[in-house]
């Protein structure tokens, strides 16, 4: 009786796995805060990203305001291929990344070891 | 918290556990205080060394996300609750195991950071490189100002062993140089007046006053500081299935853990311990860290080590593209041969073929034009005033001197021009000679010829040889006729020469070529830009200060062809190692968990959580030196 019980709930853990981490969900989103001509979002580095996907108006000077307040190495860097920037994230300090607005597009960022990812998308 | 501090935590209080283990069995010898003394050690361990990454994992499993953090922590975690409840239930403990695992995950990292930073460190070096300050003149005296300050047009004067502030001309004085850390030229270069100089490069004997002509983002150490970064964080192409892997691992990983567990204890009827340990050594042998290091580590060390040599590779794209090359196509003049070419013969009025000539090529930029001019100015001719002048594509250049049509080019080409059978017979010798000859035409009627040379680099040769023994096919490509062009591909051993080619024509041969090979293209950049883009991989031969930036995927900062030789090399050399990284670390996972999982427990090969622990960190890490160790193979 207790072994059915117990591959019942590895199954239903299965299943949950494979939802929760396969499964489509929301992604956190922003857009950024305009001041003087100026943009910026700030971005907690925690587990993750928050926001994970940023919009940036095109042609305004934006900067990216990372906090890491998590202390896995795998967040200790944050990568911009696409601008060749690789940004160290020391703990709990804010660290500001520039990002070049000056074509539309989609921009991928990640963590050193490609595992984390986010999104500026510019308009 | 730091990762050395966690680290050594978890050691420290690990190594009554680690000597108990050892011990007990010859010695009988137990912790003081038993399990309970095992008990406060590992709490402590899972607080301070693995509490971040517990709250780690869960604030990445709230956003539906998972990583290596997920693995460790759950594997602990439950190891650890699991010993608590055994522990009041009078079953065996496996706190040590929580306790062994966390310390060597923890080693794994403080190892492999300090192995991330050296594989990073050729991009620190090159930051440092440039100088502070700079003697520039104000108020007609030298003043010592910060770099930031300099402007455009400033006078800087540069004193012996201090560093060229920023790009410019020397105006007054002269040195020798050491170029080294931009060009990756060992030897100091002689430098006079009217010569460029470089950024960043030591000065070394004499003191001289330079003229700033680049400052800021646009010297050419900032542009290589701007390629190298871009580069070093670049992908290949070969990484998406790593990323693709990447971000289904640690949920499979969960998955196979659940399975691995309920196999054990549902269908073979093994204990709820048993059956755990299995799970947990699943969970913490799978590195998706291993697989995530293996490309950007190989990537950064191996283009570093271009930079550090002259040789920037634009990205991961085109060191996979250069890993595939077998032919490599030439430019003629500049790339193969050294692009100043000499008049050698005349033909004809010596005197009045040179003067006409000279006038019309004084407007032409032809690559032959100064060879022309620089003939008659040797003989001190007055060059006279051209008229109409018109440039004739992929023939030559006319217009009007004296009241008479002049016009200059390729003898062959143009059908209207009469020409005298003798005059035929010495452009086919002189042709044979594997010389430029062009005809001088007054009014539709040949006056004369003059013959050019441009003679072979001293080692291309030996850079065609080394190409050879790569396995490469090389092919030159020229406008030239194909006797001069046959006649130079010899001298250097070329396989191919396809002769007679526009310049608006190069990119399409290219393309051609491209049909049944994989192609790369070296030219000097400045009028070859269509083809290095064309081409699978484009190799951009600089000299000097003019870097023919965004023309080729390869920039070689120096005119040297053993370069070209260095860079496919180096190309190939860090390839393999992207190839040889991932290769371990799929393996290591596709080995490692089904033994972890016990599949191997029918033979007796099984792992404790503990080991597998150990694996994992020491997977990832050799991935990182196998990376690291790649800045030092031989190129």
């Amino acid at each position: 009786m207790n072994r059915i019980i117990i591959l019942c709930l590895g199954l239903a853990l299965i299943a949950f796995i494979a939802w929760w981490f396969f499964g489509s969900h929301q992604v956190e989103e922003e857009k950024a805060t305009m001041k003087s001509n100026k943009q910026s979002v700030d971005i907690e580095v925690k587990g993750g990203y928050s926001p994970e996907r940023v919009f940036l108006k095109r042609g305004v000077p934006a900067t990216l305001n990372f906090k890491r307040t998590d202390s896995s190495n795998c967040l200790d860097h944050v990568v911009f291929s696409d601008f060749g920037i690789n940004q160290k994230l020391p703990e709990g300090k804010v660290e500001t990344v520039k990002i070049d607005t000056s074509k539309p597009g989609e921009y991928q960022w990640e963590c050193s070891m490609n595992m984390f990812h986010g999104k500026v998308i510019v308009k | 918290m730091k990762i050395t501090t966690r680290f050594w935590t978890s050691l420290i209080l690990s190594l009554p556990m680690l000597l108990e283990m050892i011990i007990h069995p010859f010695t009988g010898w137990m912790l003081p205080g038993g399990e309970w003394t095992m008990l406060i050690f590992t709490t402590i361990i899972m607080l301070i060394s693995a509490g971040p990454f517990i709250t780690s994992a869960w604030s990445a499993f709230k956003k539906h996300h998972s990583n290596m953090d997920t693995l460790v922590a759950l594997g602990t975690s439950i190891t650890y609750i699991y010993s608590i409840y055994a522990m009041f239930t009078k079953r065996p403990v496996f706190f040590e195991s929580a306790a062994f695992v966390i310390t060597f995950v923890l080693l794994g990292q403080v190892l492999e950071e300090k192995m991330r930073a050296t594989a990073s460190d050729a991009m620190g070096k090159l930051l440092n490189l440039g100088a502070k300050n700079a003697l520039v003149k104000r108020d007609n005296q030298f003043v010592s100002i910060p770099i930031t300050e300099v402007v455009k047009g400033d006078y800087i004067q540069v004193m012996p062993g201090q560093k060229v502030p920023v790009d410019g001309k020397i105006v007054s004085g002269n040195s020798s140089i050491d170029e080294s850390m931009v060009t990756g030229e060992s030897m100091p270069v002689k430098k006079v007046t009217g010569d460029q100089v470089i950024g960043a490069t030591i000065n070394q004997t004499g003191s001289f006053v330079m003229q700033a002509q680049k400052v800021g983002n646009e010297t050419m150490l900032a542009q290589i500081i701007e390629i190298v970064k871009k580069a070093q964080n670049s992908h290949a192409p070969i990484q998406k299935l790593t990323d693709k892997v990447a971000n289904i691992f640690v949920p499979t990983v969960l998955i196979i853990a659940i399975v691995t567990f309920l196999v054990w204890y549902i269908f073979l009827g093994k204990s709820i311990a048993t059956a755990l340990v299995f799970a947990v050594a699943v969970m913490v042998i799978a590195c998706p860290c291993a697989l995530g290091l293996a490309t950007p580590t190989a990537l950064m060390v191996g283009t570093g080590r271009g930079a550090k040599m002259g040789i920037l590779i634009k990205n991961g794209e085109i060191l996979e593209a250069a890993n595939s090359i077998d032919t490599i196509v030439f430019d003629k003049t500049g790339t193969i041969t050294k692009g100043q070419p000499q008049v050698t013969d005349i033909v004809g009025d010596k005197e009045n073929v040179l003067q006409l000539a000279a006038s019309l090529e004084k407007l032409s930029e032809h690559p032959l034009a100064p060879a022309i001019l620089a003939a008659a100015k040797k003989e001190k001719l007055q060059l006279k005033p051209v008229e109409n002048f018109t440039v004739i594509e992929g023939w030559g250049v006319s217009g009007k001197i004296s009241g008479t049509n002049v016009a200059v080019g390729s003898p062959k080409k143009q059908k209207e021009i009469k020409i005298a059978p003798e005059l035929e017979e010495q452009i086919v010798a002189l042709q044979n000679e594997a010389k430029t000859v062009v005809s001088v035409v007054q009014d539709n009627q040949v006056l004369g010829l003059i013959a050019i040379q441009d003679a072979p680099k001293v080692n291309a040769q030996n850079a065609i040889n080394d190409l050879h023994r790569l396995g490469l096919k090389t092919v030159m490509l020229t406008g030239d006729n194909q006797q001069v062009a046959d006649a130079i591909a010899e001298q250097v051993d070329i396989d191919q020469v396809i002769a007679e080619v526009l310049p608006v024509d190069k990119a399409a041969v290219i393309k051609k070529l491209q049909e049944k090979h994989h192609v790369a293209f070296v030219g000097d950049g400045i009028n070859d830009a269509p083809a290095l883009t064309q081409a699978d991989v484009g190799i951009a031969m600089g000299s000097g200060t003019d870097v023919a930036i965004d023309a080729g995927g390869i920039v070689l900062i120096k005119n040297d062809l053993e370069d070209v030789v260095r860079a496919l090399k180096l190309s190939r050399k860090t390839f393999n190692r992207i190839k040889l990284n991932l290769f371990w670390a799929f393996i290591y996972n596709v080995l490692g968990i089904p033994v972890a999982a016990g599949v191997f427990a029918g033979v007796g090969l099984t792992l404790s959580p503990e080991i597998a622990g150990l694996a994992m960190a020491f997977s990832s890490l050799s991935v990182v030196i196998s990376s690291v160790l790649l800045g030092k193979t031989k190129i």
